[in-house]
């Protein structure tokens, strides 16, 4: 029960202190429509090409608005010395990295919903498989944020965060069959494609938009859930190794 | 309360803290007394579950805390070197959230973060963001978030230093307070007279090494029949010691500033002749002053650290402060 009042106040702490704060709000729209937009246009292919669009603008609105905000807020805790405060709580370490990283899992998931509720003026969204969708973005979400905090122990300054960050952003949002069919991807760089996690959350964003996958559903959603576990264990591993030393 | 065995950590190939040893009971004020690097914070960061030891065990109130140091946090406030609160926060706020930490229920946080800004004096800076607070202020709240959740143990890490005179002031009143209030408390400082007047029991620590534990007065013991008086001269310091002393061999002189002797004695010193003499070596002597033995004596005495050492110590860590 005392865990649980930390855990919740962490939470709560860290959507009042950066979440909820106008310019994360604002970016957390404006990002996702711009790639909206952008695609969109650059496609030329009008209306049709919505819900060939859709899939990857989730997914990148995703990517960036965990990542970005988690590896962040976490390297400027740690280098402002506030994080110990949460290390010296009586809580363990497992649920107060969950509370840490809930709210930019939260966020993520209600970056994923500014293209869906654009794309809802463009094209019949009914569609759409809910049932493998939320999941795979609630997946996504997850790992993508799991991702940031693997970056964010890996770091000691913000900017380094957001440097290291797009080392791992870029080349998969080109290599995870996003905007590019991983048929399409040199077979050398393929092996790559399948280290991804989001090559595993793409595949079921494009099965329940467009209904085409590449890969069984349950074989994708087995994967994500083993990425988010590996990336949360290889995180806390590296916390205990590198902040508890 | 605090039994720590065989104490040791290094960070590559810098031994930070080399075995050390010592118990701390209930309700005593207990200070850790050594200049900058000597593994104050390293030690306190082991005893509090920051950092992992090396070698040795640490036991807080019967748990083995170098085997599961979470166990023993509840019992535990820390006050950091650095004033960690959240910039963004309310003072109340950072109070309150600090009690959530320790599992306290809303109402019982939010009436003890009121308390505690009324008595550190900060009840009008209750609204205002962490961020806009003075040094002084900072240090105040930070002291205040470690004993939130009224823990039996308080670890303090240096918790004035590089803040106002007046301020440092009030904060060695709430720690005495604290303290006659039965909390335990281990403070790190390497302001001498801070620890002189505070703790009950201090432990010299040079170079990750405990050197002497003891209490003050045992400590200050070893000053008694010593007497020693400062002289203000016009010339070399250093050459008017070797003439007091070949005139004098039973009596200890030592250059101690520029223009500044001190003369050391088992018996009262005697002015006169020694003005005398200086004066017959053509030294004009301006002043001549009775000193106290003092605490930092027997610290530079027991260490080999100077006391101008310690002073630096103190003119790098930022203003004020001083005790």
């Amino acid at each position: 029960m005392k865990a649980w009042i930390a855990f919740w106040n962490i939470l709560a702490k860290d959507f009042r202190a950066y979440y909820l704060k106008p310019p994360n709000i604002s970016w957390g729209l404006i990002f996702p429509l711009a790639w909206t937009g952008m695609f969109f246009v650059r496609s030329g292919a009008g209306l049709d090409s919505v819900p060939v669009l859709l899939p990857g603008v989730i997914a990148v609105s995703v990517l960036f608005g965990t990542t970005s905000l988690l590896s962040v807020t976490v390297t400027f805790e740690k280098k402002g010395r506030s994080f110990e405060r949460l290390l010296l709580a009586p809580i363990p370490l497992e649920l107060l990295m969950v509370a840490k990283t809930g709210g930019a899992i939260l966020f993520g998931i209600a970056n994923a919903f500014v293209p869906v509720i654009f794309a809802a003026f463009l094209m019949d969204i009914w569609v759409i498989n809910w049932a493998t969708l939320v999941p795979a973005i609630i997946l996504i979400a997850i790992s993508s944020t799991f991702l940031g905090l693997f970056i964010a122990v890996s770091v000691s300054e913000v900017f380094e965060a957001q440097t290291f960050s797009n080392f791992f952003r870029f080349p998969m949002l080109f290599l995870c069959g996003l905007f590019f069919p991983l048929e399409q991807i040199p077979a050398w760089l393929r092996p790559l494609s399948y280290a991804l996690p989001l090559t595993y959350g793409a595949d079921v964003l494009h099965t329940s938009v467009r209904h085409v996958g590449s890969m069984p559903l349950t074989f994708d959603f087995v994967l994500l859930a083993v990425f988010c576990a590996a990336l949360f264990a290889v995180s806390l591993r590296n916390i205990r190794r590198k902040w508890i030393a | 309360m605090i039994h720590v065995r065989q104490l040791e950590k290094s960070f590559g190939e810098v031994q930070a803290v080399a075995g050390g040893d010592f118990d701390v009971s209930k309700g005593e004020l207990f200070g850790f007394l050594g200049p900058n690097g000597a593994g104050k914070t390293t030690t306190i960061n082991m005893l509090t579950g920051l950092a992992r030891p090396d070698a040795g065990t640490i036991h807080i109130a019967g748990i083995d805390c170098s085997r599961n140091p979470k166990a023993a946090q509840h019992l535990m406030g820390v006050v950091p070197d650095e004033s960690n609160l959240y910039p963004e926060l309310t003072g109340f706020d950072n109070l309150s959230f600090c009690g959530s930490l320790y599992g306290m229920a809303r109402r019982n946080r939010e009436a003890r973060a009121k308390e505690l800004l009324g008595r550190f004096g900060l009840a009008e800076a209750a609204k205002r963001k962490f961020a806009g607070y003075s040094r002084g202020m900072k240090r105040k709240l930070t002291i205040a978030a470690g004993i939130i959740h009224s823990p039996p143990i308080l670890f303090m890490d240096e918790p004035t230093t590089g803040i106002d005179v007046a301020s440092a002031r009030q904060i060695r009143q709430l720690i005495a307070d604290l303290n006659a209030g039965g909390t335990t408390i281990f403070l790190t400082t390497h302001y001498i007279e801070e620890a002189q007047r505070l703790c009950g029991r201090i432990a010299f620590i040079v170079q990750g090494r405990i050197v002497r534990t003891d209490t003050v007065e045992e400590l200050m013991r070893r000053t008694d029949g010593r007497h020693v008086v400062q002289f203000a001269v016009s010339n070399a310091a250093a050459d008017l010691c070797d003439v007091i002393v070949g005139e004098w061999p039973s009596l200890r002189c030592q250059a101690v500033a520029d223009g500044q002797i001190r003369v050391e004695s088992p018996e009262p010193v005697r002015v006169g002749p020694l003005v005398r003499l200086l004066e017959d070596r053509g030294a004009e002597v301006s002043e001549a002053r009775k000193l106290q033995p003092s605490l930092e004596d027997v610290f530079v005495e027991i260490t080999g650290i100077e006391a101008g050492a310690m002073k630096q110590e103190k003119d790098k860590s930022g203003k004020g402060g001083g005790a």
